[in-house]
């Protein structure tokens, strides 16, 4: 499954001028709000017509501006999730599940319902009326409700920007099992680098209406350069782990990855299991020697490859750890008493009480990451 | 009381020609009505305001004027009129389908404009939702927009009845005033106003008036607060 966008529109003052193809699992349309992501993704689904360009899915041509091809919304079969849920307000819950399976074709009907409600633990909610349900229960319906068009596509704008963190945190694992448990792709349009960082196995990254970078997460996310401003600071590496063991005793998970050990606090991950972390930039401190005597528990030899200049009086050092690339922030002050240049071996310094809950996810399955 | 409902023949076929005229003017202006509230509120086409001027004539016209132009149009010799009754047999001049026209085209303003408000207010965000399910715009339109406006229909759909209850000068203008035919409660109660010892029936069919069009607003309004219960919007 690919999908292909190559157009441009304008629109008053603003211009989108886009060009990106991903095959992933779960593409991210990451830029700031108002950088024209959801107008990319409105193209996709036919909800905006474009001046000019072309997009295809799956090899089937849905606009084609030179040849005048616009395929009409209904006829995409490509399933929307607004950020505003956006359910029939005169409708039960089920009966919002069920709108899209009128019009599909019996012989592509692959979702279950059952199977649906399940996935998205909406099952008590079936009688009720949009009005009664909580923001997360109706962006969970939402979604349920554009996988049960059996979409050859799903798209999901901002799915949970108008939530709060605890209805975020509610939310974000029904995604995570949505895009390891079925096989529709997902794009998936984004201003949170914790969102995408957890869920993407592609990004693409917008800025003013143009495509600024595209490629594999771990890839993207190394580059700060690329983050909106006001998201530099949750910047930082994204490795993908798999769970060692578990430690009971100090309530610790062991993290083995091309880095080395890697221990974050407790996961209820099973071992063996893919675990996706991100390493903050700000999080991470260099020495020049194996330190003693701290408290730090993650320490990760490796060779100083990228220094770049930060924001303010910050540089940006990026760190080979056999392979993982993993960054770091600190002041240029450091970065000169330390002379710190590149080629140095450095050790890079985490503290497990780092890690979080938005920034230890799921990880995705290993064949995703080909 | 007994004088109240002691109602002579001519009266009761008044009151049963009032329903008559008001239901089928009111049933047989929704098709159209819709259709012109949903092209005012969606529609961007020039001529708009042209068009939202003509809906809205019989609302600042004299009814006698409105009356006047029916009879030039739609009489036995009018251009609309000859057509309809060549081809489709089809008479309006003083029959009871005369009044019925007449009053469907007082009501008319009445009804699109609320049905017009309650098109504006629905979310089209919501539609498009529906679009990206599969629906063509006609499901769409028939299983999103109409139940969402119903209450505007049915706001709309009772203005005009009780618009066609009231109505007299256009009535009386294009079709007269002939008992059993065209003698609508208001043409009734006029003509008991114009015969002496006539004040007893005037009061009578003024208070059986009064009743239906409250009546009917009633209805309304407990149908009106059913539908909008059952959708639950916020």
């Amino acid at each position: 499954m690919t999908v292909v966008v190559d157009i441009s529109h304008r629109l008053g003052d603003f211009e989108v001028d886009a060009r990106f193809e991903s095959a992933g699992r779960l593409t991210a349309l990451f830029g700031p709000s108002g950088s024209g992501k959801t107008t990319l993704i409105n193209m996709i689904a036919g909800l905006i017509r474009p001046d000019k360009g072309r997009v295809e899915a799956d090899g089937r041509v849905l606009v084609d501006t030179d040849a005048g091809l616009f395929v009409p919304k209904h006829k995409r079969r490509i399933g929307m999730v607004f950020q505003d849920a956006r359910l029939f307000p005169h409708m039960s819950v089920a009966s919002n599940l069920r709108y899209g399976r009128w019009f599909t074709p019996t012989a592509e009907r692959y979702a279950d319902i059952n199977a649906v409600v399940d996935l998205l633990g909406i099952g008590p909610l079936l009688d009720r009326r949009p009005a009664k349900l909580s923001g997360g229960e109706k962006q969970r319906v939402a979604i349920g409700r554009a996988l049960l068009a059996s979409p050859r596509l799903l798209l999901m704008d901002e799915p949970l920007a108008s939530l709060d963190e605890a209805r975020k945190a509610e939310i974000l694992p029904y995604i995570e099992r949505l895009r390891d448990e079925t096989k529709i792709p997902i794009v998936y349009v984004s201003h949170s680098i914790t969102e995408v960082a957890r869920l993407a196995s592609d990004v693409v990254v917008v800025a003013q209406g143009k495509v600024a970078a595209c490629g594999p997460t771990g890839a993207i996310m190394q580059r700060l350069d690329l983050l909106p401003a006001e998201e530099r600071g949750e910047g930082g590496a994204v490795l993908d782990t798999a769970v060692l063991r578990h430690d009971e005793v100090f309530g610790m998970t062991v993290l083995g990855s091309a880095a080395g050990e890697i221990r974050v606090p407790l996961l209820a991950t099973p071992v063996g299991a893919p675990v996706r972390i991100r390493i903050r930039a700000r999080d991470v401190m260099i020495a020049t020697e194996q330190p003693t005597g701290l408290s730090a528990l993650n320490i990760l030899p490796g060779t100083i490859v990228a220094i770049a200049p930060g924001e303010g009086p910050t540089v940006e050092i990026g760190i080979d750890c056999n392979g993982a690339t993993v960054l770091a922030r600190i002041t240029e002050q450091s970065r000169q008493t330390l002379k710190l240049r590149l080629g140095r071996k450095v050790y890079a310094v985490i503290k497990t009480v780092s890690f979080d809950r938005a920034n230890t996810s799921i990880g995705l399955p290993v064949e995703a990451d080909g | 009381m007994n004088w109240l409902l002691d109602l002579t023949p001519d009266e009761w076929n008044a009151v049963r020609l009032s329903v008559k005229v008001a239901t089928v003017a009111m049933i047989a202006s929704l098709p159209p009505g819709i259709l012109i509230a949903l092209v005012l509120a969606r529609g961007q086409f020039w001529g708009k305001t042209l068009l939202n001027g003509l809906v809205h004539l019989p609302l600042i016209l004299p009814p006698v004027v409105i009356g006047y132009l029916l009879l030039l149009s739609f009489g036995r010799r009018g251009p609309a009129g000859a057509f309809l009754a060549e081809h489709f047999g089809i008479v309006f001049s003083f029959r009871w389908t005369g009044a019925a026209l007449a009053c469907a085209v007082m009501g008319f303003p009445l009804m699109v404009r609320a049905i017009r408000l309650s098109i504006e207010a629905v979310d089209r965000r919501i539609e498009a939702a529906a679009g990206t399910l599969g629906a063509n715009p006609l499901w769409v339109f028939g299983t999103i927009t109409l139940p969402l406006i119903l209450p505007g229909l049915i706001a709309g759909a009772i203005l005009s009845f009780a618009k066609a209850m009231g109505e007299f000068g256009a009535t009386i203008t294009f079709v007269s005033n002939i008992p059993n035919e065209t003698q609508t409660l208001p043409s009734a109660i006029y003509t008991f106003t114009q015969v002496p010892g006539g004040d007893a029936g005037a009061l009578r069919l003024t208070l059986i008036s009064f009743v239906i069009s409250m009546g009917a607003l009633v209805a309304s309004e407990v149908l009106a607060r059913r539908v909008g219960k059952r959708m639950d919007i916020e």
